[in-house]
């Protein structure tokens, strides 16, 4: 017997309406995407009423297709660099130089950092747009070349920059607090020996916050994969140059009406996902 | 104090500086345009007015999309904090059968499953429904997305709570939804918090679910109207849209400033390293 007197039966009753709701609202939408997928279902017209299966010719289109190849490798970038290079070390940077500086600058450091992570979407979209918009953006009129149109001419950089922005708090949350955890007598010691920064960071941190690293760079890189943001900077554009999946996933289904084809597409991502959710419970496991 | 020790310390400074300026630079719009008399997509210092202010609470859907916002997050925060304390109670306590199992596939799900995953079975189930416009909906679907995750979070802190403490109030005769009222919630309340939290930031700043779900402009929230906002005419409405902007971001900042001061920003169980 349970020491609460809460008993199987009503502990089941406490259960049941989470998994009612993420039954309907996560589990049949996901296992319904693996149906619509083979599906040549669309939004309007004949195929909307009675939708036929096609088996797997929406995957080997989507393969064959430019535009999801064109995405897919646009999606691998975004991730790279603004995840896992990107974020992965701004957030460790900050983490390892804010321990040595004074309070109130570190706060304050860390009061935008985390800002930039909580703010919506939407507004930050528009902070991005005045940062990077012609003639009066504020980037434009740092460097001097106000006609440059930053979104239209670099899309991708821009992106990965922004998400930069927008995404380093987790890191840096979560490497301040693997930091606290390396034994102060060993960083003492590396320091008495005389060495440098970089080779504290490399004999005596590392080693102790391995995991960490790859926990972080396991979580942000699915949520980069999956992020919609995105849409709100370019919409993809110009010309398909900033299409993540997530975006050409949006536009394929809601605004070519294609969803058989788009839901072939989510589950190609949904395997990502799952690939990158498998290594991380792994590790988790592992590790407890 | 070397020369050498001087430069590093000044190179050491002005890192921290360049950092501070990438984080910082692009919210001064927020702190200027608003209250510029010709605000534009960039920044410059204000010539200051309030009339903007006016003009926004004049603009027909603003403060309607503003408390769509609070009902869509309120049901969805609420939900999501009640359900998700209900099941974490009875996983953290009970052994139910297959509890590891349902517990591991709830962690797997929560990553897996994402709105940009789903987005075409989620709007095409709620178009049969016809809950398509419908917030109480919308919200649930929210909720569906944050309950694993805040079930996880959750179950970690009601772990930590000793279970001599309910087992005394069994003692003295406590029914056990005294137990979870008098005992175990007020313990776990940092948790709670947390959720409820971080549930509310999550529901609204979400952008593409209530984008995808609510098509009539009456219904929809802030984060959905401030995009539109953008798109009437091709052109953007520029008097309204910042002091939107700001209107819509206090919220978080509130809480954000809630919780740095009672919690501190850091990690509470739930995504272990």
């Amino acid at each position: 017997m349970d020491g609460s007197g809460l008993g199987v039966r009503r502990a089941v009753g406490f259960v049941a309406p989470a998994l009612v709701l993420i039954g309907v609202f996560l589990v049949f939408p996901a296992l319904w995407t693996l149906y619509i997928g083979i599906t040549n279902y669309q939004l309007t017209g004949p195929a909307a009423a009675n939708p036929r299966v096609v088996g797997l010719d929406n995957v080997v289109n989507a393969v064959r297709d430019p535009l999801f190849t064109n995405s897919v490798w646009l999606t691998a970038l975004f991730v790279l660099f603004s995840a896992v290079i990107g974020q992965n070390a701004l957030g460790f940077g900050l983490a390892w130089l804010l321990r040595t500086v004074r309070p109130w600058l570190r706060r304050t450091v860390e009061a935008f950092v985390l800002l930039s992570w909580i703010l919506p979407g939407t507004v930050v979209a528009y902070l991005w747009f005045a940062v990077l918009s012609r003639d009066t953006g504020t980037l434009g009129l740092l460097l001097g070349q106000p006609e440059t149109a930053w979104l239209v001419q670099y899309p991708m950089t821009s992106l990965i920059i922004f998400n930069v922005w927008r995404g380093t708090a987790f890191s840096m949350l979560l490497y301040t607090s693997a930091l606290a955890a390396v034994p102060p007598s060993q960083l003492e010691t590396a320091r008495l020996v005389g060495a440098s920064g970089w080779q504290t960071v490399r004999d005596v941190v590392f080693p102790h916050i391995r995991g960490h690293v790859l926990t972080n760079t396991l979580l942000i890189s699915l949520w980069t994969a999956n992020d919609f943001t995105p849409f709100l900077l370019t919409a993809g554009g110009p010309n398909h140059r900033s299409e993540v999946l997530p975006v050409l996933i949006y536009r394929q289904a809601l605004e070519g009406g294609q969803l058989g084809y788009a839901s072939a597409m989510s589950i190609l991502l949904l395997l990502g996902n799952l690939v990158i959710a498998l290594v991380y419970l792994r590790l988790l496991r592992r590790r407890a | 104090m070397s020369p050498l020790w001087m430069v590093r310390r000044i190179g050491f400074y002005v890192l921290v500086t360049v950092v501070l300026g990438f984080f910082a630079v692009p919210m001064l719009w927020l702190a200027s345009a608003p209250f510029d008399t010709e605000p534009g997509l960039g920044l410059r210092w204000p010539d200051w007015t309030l009339a903007n202010v006016a003009r926004t609470f004049e603009h027909p859907y603003a403060l309607s999309s503003l408390l769509n916002s609070l009902l869509l997050c309120g049901i969805a925060t609420v939900v999501t904090t009640v359900f998700a304390a209900l099941a974490a109670y009875a996983l953290s306590r009970v052994r139910i059968p297959g509890r590891d199992l349902l517990l591991y596939l709830l962690l797997l799900l929560s990553s897996v499953v994402t709105g940009t995953a789903a987005m075409v079975p989620i709007f095409v189930m709620m178009l049969q429904l016809g809950l398509i416009n419908s917030q109480f909906g919308t919200a649930l679907v929210i909720a569906g997305g944050m309950l694993p995750a805040a079930i996880f979070i959750l179950k970690d802190f009601v772990d930590a709570v000793p279970r001599s403490y309910e087992e005394s109030a069994r003692v003295f005769g406590a029914s056990p939804r005294q137990v979870l009222g008098h005992v175990v919630l007020p313990v776990a309340r940092p948790g709670v918090a947390t959720i409820f939290v971080w549930a509310f930031v999550n529901a609204w700043g979400n952008f593409l679910l209530p984008f995808l779900l609510l098509r009539d402009v009456g219904q929809q929230p802030a984060a959905v109207l401030l995009r539109t906002l953008y798109d009437e005419g091709g052109s953007a409405n520029l008097t309204v849209i910042p002091v939107f902007s700001l209107l819509y971001s206090i919220p978080v900042v509130v809480l954000y400033l809630f919780v740095n001061k009672r919690y501190g920003f850091r990690f509470h169980g739930g995504i272990k390293s």
